[in-house]
């Protein structure tokens, strides 16, 4: 599979990454090297092989934690950081004409 | 009396219990070797001088009233991915710009809790994505160790951990913590002639370690000696209901293990990594390696991991399909940088744009891609099926051997200028590292020998999930067989 110029400035779209159009071909070109190096993990039979999802070395499912409240009421510390704010909110541009 | 910065983690806890030197003069040192070196190495991103003195102070007192903890006055360097409360934290990276963490890691809250001294924030490739640490917004560092034939020339410590390794090999650190996602700790330890560890996943706890690929990533040290890597990864260590997939169990003593010795033990050596191309010494060092094992009383066994070949491609399926995930939260609303445009979305792009460099962004779009609609099944799917056949030649390996021993790395450091060419280059790097990633196991890099250049060249030691202590006990071995006792071109 090897990607056009179109499906790259898809891509970049679903990853919210601003592409100027000189930087297409570069990109293009560099992503279909390392796609086309993947490629060859089509060669290998899985057939009926469980998918490994997670790191476990020995595939342990997630622990779960009781649904209880546990952290909360930091609004200065969680803002902290923010760019920008209003008051105990972070803002943004208008979202809603 | 050694000097300070020669002296290791386990000499000095010694020295320190004799009072033959204080915190705060251990810190001292470092901080001055610091100020000399770093100009030139650019090891440290961040410097907390002032708060390395100061807790220093703290911990000669705690010692005064016999409260010292297990690691206190320990002079450590905290690589740029763990999150420290109060100390700027970069992650390498501009999208980071400004970022105060309000909390501190599990893993560096667990140094500190043991009495260790940061001297400061070590830079990495961003977001650990690289093998050269040239992927910083915050430059390169240097290899304090150079070729014998061009001494001129400057040479990459490796990465992601590059500040990691460079600053502990140069004696700007005791030692330094670490993360390994691909081989971010042992290709940058074997690179500049340190040992350095990534435990089984879930081992150390990922809480409050900006995250790159959460199924891959695992903390870990790196420091001079096997002995410091078991002293460091016992106070990192530990269960941590924060993090889902740490692990519930309990933290062997590393240390007894490194000097237990392998008599009787089976090292598997793995026929697949035997690759095409391999330096001629590096393929020496790893015989070298064997010899000496077999002369401690280990049984060489030959093993097949047969899906070897196919780990690197799998990696750069998985990792990048998880980065492209963990990657999301950076927006521009939050903390870090911001871009302003013209609407939500615009300011969304033009931020992350001007925030991640190149690496970061073609990884977020090759993962992007593999997870989008239509691309799902014939690469993340399959990925993750190839990724579960090669855990599963590692536990066919474990029905016969205890531990496997391969090279570290496919070459010696390269120089700076070297393996630009494309990205897949440089991502063979991690050839016989990943496949330890895949599986969830520990590996170690343990420095072995040098190369006809003078530059160090490591071996590495993968055991069972779990089973660190193994790890030790081999590594422990091909460290007192190796004798490894050269030193780089800049040292303080």
């Amino acid at each position: 599979m090897s990607l056009d110029a179109a499906t790259v400035r898809r891509v970049a779209n679903l990853a919210r990454l601003r592409l100027e159009d000189q930087e297409v071909g570069k990109l293009q070109a560099e992503l279909n090297g390392i796609l086309g190096w993947i490629e060859q993990l089509q060669q290998v039979d899985t057939d009926g092989v469980e998918p490994m999802a997670g790191g476990s070395p020995g595939g342990a499912a997630l622990r779960w934690r009781g649904d209880a409240v546990t952290d909360g009421g930091q609004a200065a510390k969680v803002l902290a950081n923010a760019p920008d704010r209003a008051g105990d909110w972070f803002a943004v541009p208008k979202v809603v004409e | 009396m050694m000097r300070p910065t020669d002296l290791t983690i386990a000499q000095a806890l010694d020295a320190l219990d004799r009072r033959e030197v204080s915190a705060v003069e251990l810190a001292t040192a470092f901080l001055d070797a610091i100020e000399r070196l770093n100009p030139r190495l650019n090891a440290y991103i961040t410097v907390t001088a002032e708060q390395a003195l100061e807790t220093a102070k703290a911990s000669d007192a705690r010692r005064a009233k016999g409260e010292a903890g297990k690691l206190d006055g320990i002079p450590l360097g905290i690589k740029d991915l763990f999150c420290t409360e109060g100390t700027r934290t970069t992650a390498g990276s501009n999208i980071l710009d400004g970022f105060v963490p309000p909390y501190e890691s599990t893993v560096s809250a667990n140094l500190k809790r043991d009495g260790a001294v940061f001297l400061g924030k070590l830079n990495l490739d961003e977001f650990a994505m690289g093998s050269s640490n040239q992927t910083s917004a915050f430059g390169p560092v240097e290899n304090p160790w150079s070729r014998a034939n061009d001494p001129a020339k400057r040479l990459v410590p490796g990465g992601s951990s590059g500040g990691s390794a460079a600053a502990v090999a140069a004696r700007l650190a005791m030692g330094a913590t670490a993360t390994d996602t691909g081989g971010s700790i042992r290709q940058p330890a074997a690179f500049c002639g340190i040992a350095g560890i990534k435990p089984t996943y879930g081992r150390c706890s990922r809480w409050g370690i900006v995250a790159f690929a959460s199924s891959l990533d695992q903390a870990g040290p790196v420091a001079r000696t096997v002995e410091d890597n078991a002293i460091l990864l016992a106070s990192m260590a530990g269960f941590d209901p924060r993090d889902s997939t740490s692990a519930d169990l309990p933290v062997p003593d590393f240390r007894a293990a490194v000097g237990r010795g392998v008599k009787g033990l089976r090292i598997g050596v793995p026929e697949e990594y035997r690759i095409p191309g391999m330096a001629p010494e590096i393929e020496a060092l790893w015989q070298q390696g064997l010899d000496w094992l077999r002369a401690e009383g280990a049984e060489i066994v030959p093993i097949s991991l047969p899906h070897t070949k196919y780990a690197l491609p799998t990696y750069y399926v998985v990792a990048p399909a998880e980065a492209s995930s963990n990657l999301a939260r950076y927006d521009g609303v939050r903390y870090g940088l911001r871009e302003d445009g013209r609407d939500l979305k615009d300011l969304y792009e033009r931020t992350r744009a001007r925030g991640f460099g190149a690496e970061v962004r073609r990884r977020v779009m090759i993962g992007t891609y593999v997870l989008s609609a239509g691309y799902y099944d014939a690469y993340y799917l399959k990925a993750q099926k190839v990724r579960a056949l090669i855990r599963r030649d590692f536990e066919q390996a474990w029905e016969k051997v205890d531990a496997i021993v391969t090279p570290a790395t496919p070459s010696a450091a390269f120089a700076m200028d070297e393996k630009q060419d494309d990205p897949v280059t440089m991502y063979l790097n991690d050839v016989f590292t990943v496949t330890a990633n895949l599986a969830g196991l520990p590996g170690l890099a343990v420095p072995a020998g040098l190369d006809a250049q003078g530059l160090p060249l490591g071996l590495q030691v993968i055991g069972r999930a779990f089973d660190e202590e193994t790890v030790f006990a081999v590594g422990g071995a091909i460290e007192r067989a190796a004798g490894f006792a050269a030193k780089p071109g800049i040292m303080a």
